[in-house]
């Protein structure tokens, strides 16, 4: 599990510290002088290379998880050639009982992506009805949704999974019995957020004038608060999956994973009891975690740029990135020109 | 005065609602503990008889013919006395016991860690949030990757480095085992040199969040009427960053508390499986493993008090360093 959770906090915080009148969608983004841009453009996050670089880790380690295992051998063949570095028949060698390491990573890959996404798809549900449904219904109801909601934000969710999962025989430990575990423990800081967001979108004059007219409360969540809150909802869909691959991979790397799945996290538990670290078999244990790695830093990259749209805290953020990046194009300009009309000026001009 | 009262009553539903959790996860779950140990008897090829079954069950908590709410006011009465079972691991051991020696190293492995973290990465995002779209600035998403390490993969990563292929650290191990604990100077040093590595997994794990929290609020914080008042009145930058900005950027992060905190007890439980660390988080999962569920339960229990009581510290300087959430209350 990682702390990726602050910066959720944080933007909850800044989602309570503004005026629940005052309208947050960005398309409210006061317009940087020069042309004026069409309104749907400031919906889309500008291309920045990092943006680039996410995109690219995302979409390339979940093609590998797609078709990959289309591509390598069977990732359970056992060879008498164990604990051989990488190789050209082997590109990331191979395991203590000689089985492919690359091929045991596709079809990992593809097992991790699938429970991320369960759980994802899992805890985002549960999220919405507690932290949506709740704030809209307000009174009692808000109240004891919002109490139970901080009851698990406080309550260590690693260690109760671990509990829960100690409990479960392994026979009766699926995939599905581990999702739904990782999925009841982890939604609940998005959600809080959302409710704060509920909270601000529940008193606009759209709702009032659709409760008015008449439409029944779940039309009025779907139809009319809902799509205020997509940003929002796909920023959290995206931690949770970045948090149920962590979640899961911690899991299975000490023997508590599904018992019927192959997971990065079951490929580290054997590189681990086959000691792979004592060996020095680098190859076997570093690329699971580097998957893992570059997948959750990718997501978190996409996620950087929707949060720049979503979180009006961090509106003038890509102001003050195009002012610096102005300055420092004039001063490059004004350097190349004071240096062509001599160095008398040079120093004067520098500042 | 209303502020730290609510705060003390939902810490007090949070504490019950984790010991009822507790007692709830072993009855609500369909893998009976007697079963799963008489299973495994069964398979060493012991013979099961229903007196055997019966001194299990007395041995893993009581008769579970009782009805469930005097099951219920007995494991409340007993955890009152702190009477937590009796391990099965180490019997005759007691569960509190067991759990009492190995939480020293936990508490001082975490909380260093989690100090430093939480001040390193403070430190540096206040001074990456002061100017935003600076080059130093622009490398910041590169930190996400840190915030998506698993730990447990980083420990083996740094194991692998700094202690197998350089050889500065010891791999494994709470402290030279030649040593007998004890206050002195030669033990503590060793014990330092074991948790160096642990700690600074944790560190490099969790500071990536405090980092990224800090800067956004800095950088929010810096389109504040009051920096532009502080600006105009012609204080220095030193000035306004100090006593202006980070003051008030601070204070999200200090509430998130709670939630890294959690992180990061669920990430070191781990991580001293790899370093075979002698804390709570090992005895954890050594109890999993070995079918011990008093411990089980009784480490799962420890773990939250100290997460709760830690946030309700936290929540309780909060009210004091931020007026306006007692006003708001």
């Amino acid at each position: 599990m990682t702390n990726l959770e602050p910066q959720t906090a944080a933007a909850a915080q800044a989602a309570q510290a503004v005026d629940p009148h005052v309208d947050a969608a960005p398309s409210e983004n006061p317009v940087p002088e020069g042309r004026p841009r069409a309104g749907w453009r400031s919906l889309v996050p500008t291309m920045t290379p990092w943006l680039a670089i996410g995109l690219i880790l995302v979409v390339g380690i979940s093609l590998f998880g797609l078709i990959g295992p289309y591509f390598v051998g069977d990732p359970r063949q056992i060879r008498d050639i164990g604990l051989t570095g990488p190789s050209g028949e082997f590109p990331l060698g191979t395991t203590q009982i000689g089985q492919d390491v690359l091929a045991q990573l596709a079809y990992a890959t593809r097992g991790s992506l699938q429970i991320g996404i369960i759980v994802g798809l899992l805890a985002t549900a549960l999220s919405a009805v507690f932290g949506i449904y709740g704030a809209y219904k307000g009174k009692f109801l808000d109240e004891s949704f919002s109490l139970l909601t901080n009851v698990f934000l406080v309550i260590p969710g690693l260690p109760l999974v671990i509990v829960i999962s100690g409990f479960v025989p392994r026979e009766s430990r699926g995939l599905w019995t581990i999702a739904v575990v990782l999925a009841i423990t982890s939604w609940a800081g998005a959600a809080r957020v959302l409710r704060a967001q509920t909270l601000s979108v529940r008193n606009r004059d759209f709702v009032a004038a659709s409760q008015v007219s008449g439409e029944r409360s779940w039309r009025v969540i779907v139809v009319e608060i809902l799509p205020n809150l997509l940003p929002l909802l796909a920023a959290q869909f995206v931690f949770a999956v970045i948090a149920a691959i962590l979640g899961e991979a911690g899991l299975a790397f000490i023997g508590l994973g599904a018992s019927n799945s192959s997971t990065l996290g079951t490929m580290l538990f054997y590189a681990q009891n086959g000691f792979a670290l004592a060996l020095g078999a680098w190859w076997w244990f570093v690329p699971p975690g580097l998957i893992i790695a570059l997948f959750g830093m990718g997501l978190s990259l996409v996620n950087f740029s929707i949060d720049e749209l979503i979180n009006p805290k961090l509106k003038n953020l890509r102001q003050h990135r195009k002012r610096a990046r102005r300055a420092a194009r004039l001063e490059r300009e004004l350097a190349r020109s004071t240096r062509r009309a001599g160095g008398d000026t040079a120093k004067e001009s520098v500042r | 005065m209303n502020y730290f009262l609510r705060k003390l009553g939902f810490y007090a539903v949070a504490l019950w609602a984790a010991l009822t959790l507790n007692f709830a996860i072993p009855r609500m779950l369909p893998g009976n503990p007697v079963d799963i140990l008489l299973a495994k008897l069964q398979q060493r090829g012991g013979t099961v008889t229903p007196e055997t079954r019966k001194a299990y069950a007395l041995l893993l908590g009581g008769d579970s013919s009782d009805p469930l709410w005097v099951q219920y006011w007995d494991y409340l009465k007993n955890l009152a006395r702190g009477d937590l079972g009796t391990s099965v691991s180490y019997y005759p051991a007691k569960v509190s016991d067991v759990i009492l020696t190995s939480l020293p190293w936990t508490v001082v492995l975490v909380g260093v860690a989690t100090v430093l973290a939480a001040l390193l990465g403070v430190l540096l995002g206040a001074f990456v949030g002061w100017k935003p779209g600076t080059w130093l600035d622009s490398l910041i998403p590169a930190t996400t990757l840190l915030a998506a390490v698993p730990y447990f993969w980083l420990a083996l990563i740094l194991t692998y480095f700094l202690a197998r292929v350089l050889g500065w650290f010891p791999m494994q191990g709470g402290y030279d085992v030649v040593l007998s604990p004890g206050w002195n100077f030669e033990f503590i040093f060793s014990a330092i040199e074991y948790g160096f590595l642990p700690a600074l997994t944790i560190v490099l794990a969790s500071i990536a969040g405090w980092l990224l929290g800090m800067r956004n609020m800095m950088v929010s914080t810096l389109s504040e009427d009051y920096i532009l008042t502080a600006e105009a009145k012609g204080l220095t930058p030193r000035k306004i960053l100090r006593s202006y900005a980070s003051r008030n950027a601070v204070l999200p992060s200090v509430a998130g508390f709670a939630i890294s905190l959690g992180f990061v007890v669920s990430g070191s439980v781990i991580t001293e499986q790899v370093f075979s660390y002698p804390g709570i988080g090992g005895r954890l999962l050594g109890a999993v493993t070995n079918n011990d569920y008093a411990l089980m339960q009784g480490v799962f229990l420890f773990i939250t008090l100290a997460v709760l009581g830690a946030n309700l510290v936290v929540d309780l300087l909060y009210g004091i360093i931020d007026p306006r959430t007692r006003a708001r209350s």
